[in-house]
């Protein structure tokens, strides 16, 4: 799994920083998507493709 | 491919039960996820009741949020929206790009990490509350007493707003929501806030502060008349609807005593109890509402460009393809991705600030009164079915 993060489309709700703070994170300049991990562990795999899910804008994807 | 409907349908916020949405809005969900719709002023719309199709009108692109392009979808509505319109700043009612402008100025300083940051603070401002309720002592309308005074003072301090001018920016607001204000009461009430927060704006022009206006002032991107606006959308967001949710969220927990109790003794129970009452209540009970841009096709129907769509929030997030047993209150549930806080490049900017209040509040209010109960019986309690933010007028408690 490797995710791909948006920032030009991130409106930096924080959906995926609340969902899983291990593998997302928020710019301190403009609260826009950082990606801490973007190949996660499997333990992690179901709680990346529920953020990805949460995320309101669809600035976050995932390739195989 | 679109057919008129013969009985089209009205919008309402009118609640039989306190908790539940309006019948009629779940009985058209329970037909079909889209509805034809009559505007208050004879456009004829859309209607959506599901949640799935709710959440792909707030994520497409082609449908816009600008003011100038909506119907009402009840009388009252049209008043704000046309007053709105004309405040610079204002930018829950602008599209990409002009939006982003707005919101990219403004999400660094409501991130998950700043509002954790916080937790001190509210937990702090939350004890002084309950502290002056006890030497109160009961019954006590909980609503002044600690439901809008919380977010009143977190939203001043961040905003750099002085809480001694509370009365004057909580009398505007409430006009301003009022379903029943007259067009001149809401221009009024629009113009005097707007009007401090130009005084306001002006003031930390002359002397810089450290607090989100201060800063935004400081930044030098936005004109004083963008700044009020903004100021003006995150002051009156950022205290009327955390409020309702504290009052009529302990108001529903009162009212579902096994509820209450996993809320107040178990504190692995309270993020996902919150995510739980949001869902639930749902205090956006007009909308959201769109316009398209263009045709765009919703589940064989074409929405012609121009057509107004408004979103029924509160059934939505009652879909029972969504979340199964939905008519009840069950803390225990995941209720993420609920529609409370919109969906799209509006979704809420406050949500971290407002969930992170609500974590807070509700389990220090219910420990520390144990013994809290309603002070009249529930079918007294006055309800908002007349305001834009559903919640209580008043919630009589005693311990």
């Amino acid at each position: 799994m490797k995710i791909k993060a948006d920032t030009g489309v991130c409106v930096g709700a924080g959906m995926c920083a609340l969902s899983v703070p291990e593998v997302f994170d928020q710019s301190e300049d403009d609260g826009t998507v950082v990606v801490l991990e973007p190949d996660p562990p499997a333990s992690r795999e179901a709680a990346v493709r529920r953020a990805v899910q949460l995320c309101p804008s669809g600035a976050l994807s995932i390739e195989e | 491919m679109t057919e008129a409907t013969p009985d089209l349908m009205t919008y309402t916020t009118v609640r039989e039960r306190p908790f539940d949405p309006p019948d009629a809005l779940t009985r058209a969900r329970e037909e079909t996820p889209i509805h034809r719709m009559i505007y208050a002023d004879d456009h004829e719309g859309w209607l959506i009741t599901g949640y799935a199709l709710a959440r792909s009108v707030l994520a497409h692109p082609r449908f816009s949020t600008r003011p100038e392009l909506l119907h009402p979808p009840i009388q009252q509505r049209l008043i704000n929206l046309q007053e709105i319109r004309k405040q610079p700043g204002f930018f829950l009612r602008m599209d990409p790009p002009e939006h982003t402008r707005f919101r990219r100025l403004l999400t660094g300083q409501f991130t998950v990490r700043r509002m954790k940051q916080l937790e001190p603070r509210i937990a702090e401002i939350t004890e002084e509350r309950l502290d002056a309720m006890e030497r109160e002592g009961g019954p006590v309308d909980l609503v002044q007493a600690f439901a809008l005074p919380i977010p009143s003072l977190v939203i001043c301090e961040l905003l750099g707003v002085p809480y001694a001018d509370r009365d004057r920016f909580h009398r505007d607001s409430a006009v301003m929501l009022n379903l029943q204000s007259t067009p001149e009461e809401i221009r009024t009430a629009i113009d005097d806030l707007l009007n401090y927060l130009r005084a306001l704006v002006k003031h930390k022009r002359a002397e810089p502060s450290d607090d989100l206006l201060g800063g935004l002032v400081a930044g030098g991107e936005l004109d004083d008349e963008e700044l009020a606006g903004v100021g003006m959308l995150l002051l009156v967001a950022g205290h009327e609807t955390t409020a309702n949710m504290l009052a009529l969220g302990t108001f529903a927990l009162l009212t579902n005593p096994k509820q209450l109790a996993a809320v107040r003794d178990d504190p692995d129970v309270v993020e996902g109890a919150v995510e739980e009452l949001l869902r639930y209540l749902t205090i956006i009970h007009i909308g959201p509402m769109r316009t398209a841009l263009e045709d765009v096709e919703l589940d064989g129907h074409v929405i012609k460009a121009g057509e107004v769509v408004t979103i029924a929030a509160a059934v939505a997030n009652r879909d029972p393809e969504r979340f199964g047993e939905s008519e009840t209150l069950d803390v225990s549930r995941s209720a993420h991705g609920h529609l409370t806080f919109g969906h799209g490049v509006h979704q809420c900017l406050g949500q971290q600030l407002a969930r992170t209040e609500m974590r807070i509040a509700y389990p220090a209010l219910l420990r520390r009164f144990p013994g809290l109960r309603l002070a009249v019986p529930a079918e007294e309690v006055p309800m908002r079915s007349d305001m834009s933010i559903y919640g209580v007028h008043r919630l009589p408690v005693t311990w």
